[in-house]
């Protein structure tokens, strides 16, 4: 299992709370079997509308894989497609000043760390990003800080033991749940629903 | 911590085990899936190489992509067909119970498997879906899981979880004639806001919840994620059992005994200790409506949409977006604002009672002129009710359009869709920018008799002077 310490890279923000898994991605594009082709649709609906002006179609952010948003990112419904389309665009780790939770879940589900820091802290970031975007940011999951210049360095936090997973590689938990199948049947033999009707 | 609530002790009595990562291993009681989120799931298990182990333990139906008029095979919309097929070859590889269209019990998964007594009390309940919160309602923790949680599900029964808070909502009283389940759960909302749930399971307790039947409690479990509690339940009492006696999974002879004297065991404790509790009054709940692009931007239709300066700071932002969006001023009173669609279904309000309680409104009156008004029935038994009672004449005598089973425009993944900027009055769960199939269609979010006074005045009108 793959451990998820650090990742850097550039960073894109976008701006606005409360961003929902529609806007993520609109729900004509979970038209599908496989999450493969979703990165094309992110956010397509707020870039069309924006004409360009969406961060995700600015020229200088292409390429960038670390994602700034603010609070309350990712909310809405718990499908997988909004952080799946956000990965397959090329987004590695978010920063934000709070994420919804099954959003949050998805993500450590998927390897892709989403972390808090305070609204300043956050907003500084967003616009040192606009001000130089060729910025390479570091996210750094073992010190808990971001690292761009000299000059800026956030904290940042996540809950340990979504943290400890990501560190210790544990954080795809389909193996861990497996191996425990006695466990599971020995619980499941004491649920008292189990045998009725 | 919260102690001796029905949240932990469903949650100790379903515990496998702590994992190395801290969370702890949940058994899933039962697991329901749909066309939408488990097709990469399977997927997931065959590159790994998993099996299903407890195939009897989930349900699969097949509910957003459904068109709600023609429904022959093959759909007329080839990904839609080619997401149906994908379920019917995983459900039969996999042995998994389906409800395919035409079963007589295929539906919304949130109203079909209550409808048909798999959802009881004390279970855990997930699905790759937010308003598994629904369920709650039965005194069940149900949750909405990602594509790799039915993954975990299907492949081990469990899930990875974090124990959450237990907020206590306690609402008591009498609510006022033409205010509904619906209009409690928008003005808890509103209240407490689209992120105060957020680490909560919410228990609804207090005596305005006691008195609501199955079906109330229900719609307002169901939009317990809009307020950003991943669940929320209601302690099952005598209105619970009596709701799934009978039922075809409901347990039957001695088997029910046993279930009800252990359904009483798991209520939460007369002196439960919560991690917060807040009290609301009925009578202080108006008919609510949603004018902007959250749950939470909710005033009652007597009320005048806010100005940013009767607003706190952190909701201004938002606020300043929604006027835009939705093309209202602030200071402009909600009542008589035109709408284009009418939409009465949706797992919040697509139940036999939403339905009889928007026809009795409908009843001998007329949809106003270029309106579009439809109802979708949540599931096919409920279609089936419905028009054993004639619900389905009334309806279209008054102009709406009478329709089978499915999601339709409560998200739009069918050809149910607005157009445009079109604004709906919808008896749906969310107002988000672009829910509805356009990606500048507007929502206005309410119970299922406002959805019908709008339809007749074509504007947003207070069902209450229908009511003496
Ligand atoms: S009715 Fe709407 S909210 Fe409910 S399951 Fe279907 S799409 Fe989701």
């Amino acid at each position: 299992m793959t451990q998820v310490k650090q990742i850097s890279g550039r960073g894109i923000p976008l701006t606005g709370d409360d961003i929902d898994t529609d806007r993520i991605i609109p729900a004509r594009f979970l038209r599908c079997v496989t999450f493969d082709g979703l990165g094309d649709h992110a956010f397509e609906d707020d870039r069309r509308q924006m004409n360009g002006e969406h961060s995700f179609d600015q020229e200088v952010y292409q390429g960038a894989s670390l994602l700034v948003v603010n609070a309350n990112f990712g909310c809405g419904s718990s499908r997988e497609h909004a952080p799946q389309a956000i990965n397959r665009w090329g987004i590695q780790a978010l920063v934000g000043e709070s994420f919804a939770e099954i959003f949050f879940g998805n993500c450590v589900a998927m390897g892709v760390p989403c972390v808090t820091a305070q609204s300043e802290d956050v907003k500084s970031l967003q616009t040192a990003i606009a001000n130089t975007p060729q910025l390479t940011l570091t996210l750094d999951l073992g010190t808990m800080q971001i690292q761009g210049s000299d000059e800026l360095t956030i904290n940042v936090s996540m809950p340990e033991g979504a943290r400890q997973s990501f560190m210790d590689g544990l954080w795809d938990s389909c193996g861990q749940l497996v191996t425990q199948i006695d466990a599971v049947r020995d619980r499941a033999s004491q649920l008292p629903y189990l045998s009725w009707a | 911590m919260s102690k001796g609530t029905l949240f932990d002790k469903v949650w100790q009595t379903h515990r496998v085990g702590t994992l190395p990562s801290g969370q702890t291993q949940l058994f899933i009681g039962l697991h329901l899936i749909h066309e939408v989120t488990s097709p990469q799931a399977f997927a997931m298990l065959r590159e790994r190489d998993l099996t299903v182990p407890f195939p009897e333990r989930t349900l699969a139906t097949v509910d957003h992509i459904v068109p709600t008029e023609n429904q022959a095979r093959p759909f007329s919309d080839v990904l839609a067909e080619e997401m149906i097929q994908a379920l019917e070859d995983n459900c039969k590889q996999y042995g998994i119970r389906f409800n395919n269209v035409g079963s007589g019990r295929q539906g919304i998964v949130h109203v079909i498997a209550p409808e048909q007594g798999l959802t009881q009390p004390g279970m855990t309940i997930a699905c790759g879906d937010s308003h598994t919160s629904t369920h709650g309602a039965f005194g069940a923790i149900a949750f909405g899981i990602g594509t790799s949680q039915v993954r975990d599900v299907l492949a081990s029964q469990t899930l990875a979880m974090n124990k959450l808070k237990v907020r206590r909502i306690e609402v008591n009283g009498q609510l006022r004639p033409g205010v509904y389940a619906k209009d409690v759960i928008l003005h808890i909302i509103r209240k407490l806001g689209v992120k105060g749930g957020v680490g909560y399971a919410y228990e609804y307790a207090g005596t305005t919840f006691e008195q609501m039947t199955m079906e109330e409690r229900m719609t307002v479990c169901n939009m317990s994620i809009e307020g950003g509690a991943r669940c929320g339940y209601v302690n099952p009492d005598q209105t619970t059992y009596d709701y799934i006696q009978g039922r075809e999974f409901a347990p039957k002879g001695e088997q029910w005994e046993q279930a009800v004297t252990w359904w009483n065991t798991i209520r939460s404790d007369a002196d439960a200790e919560y991690d917060d509790v807040v009290v609301f009054q009925a009578e202080d709940i108006p008919p609510t409506i949603t004018w902007g692009i959250t749950p939470g931007q909710g005033i009652g239709v007597d009320e005048a949409i806010p100005t940013p300066e009767s607003l706190p700071q952190g909701d201004r932002a938002i606020a300043q977006e929604a006027y835009q969006y939705m093309q209202l001023s602030p200071g402009q009173p909600i009542q008589g604002t035109k709408v284009d669609v009418c939409f009465i279904g949706s797992c919040t309000n697509g139940r036999l009672s939403d339905l009889r309680e928007a026809a009795k409104f409908a009843q001998g009156r007329k949809v106003a002129n270029g309106i579009k008004a439809f109802v979708v029935p949540g599931s096919e038994e409920v279609k089936r009710q419905a028009e054993a009672e004639g619900l389905d004449k009334v309806f279209t005598e008054a102009g709406f359009e009478w329709r089978n089973a499915g999601c339709s425009m409560c998200l739009a993944m069918n050809p149910d869709k607005l157009q445009g900027d079109q604004i709906s009055a919808s008896s749906s769960n969310r107002n988000f920018k672009g829910r509805q199939g356009s990606s500048s269609g507007r929502t206005l979010l309410m119970s299922p008799a406002m959805v019908v006074a709008a339809a007749i005045h074509g504007t947003v009108a207070d069902v209450r002077n229908w009511i003496d």
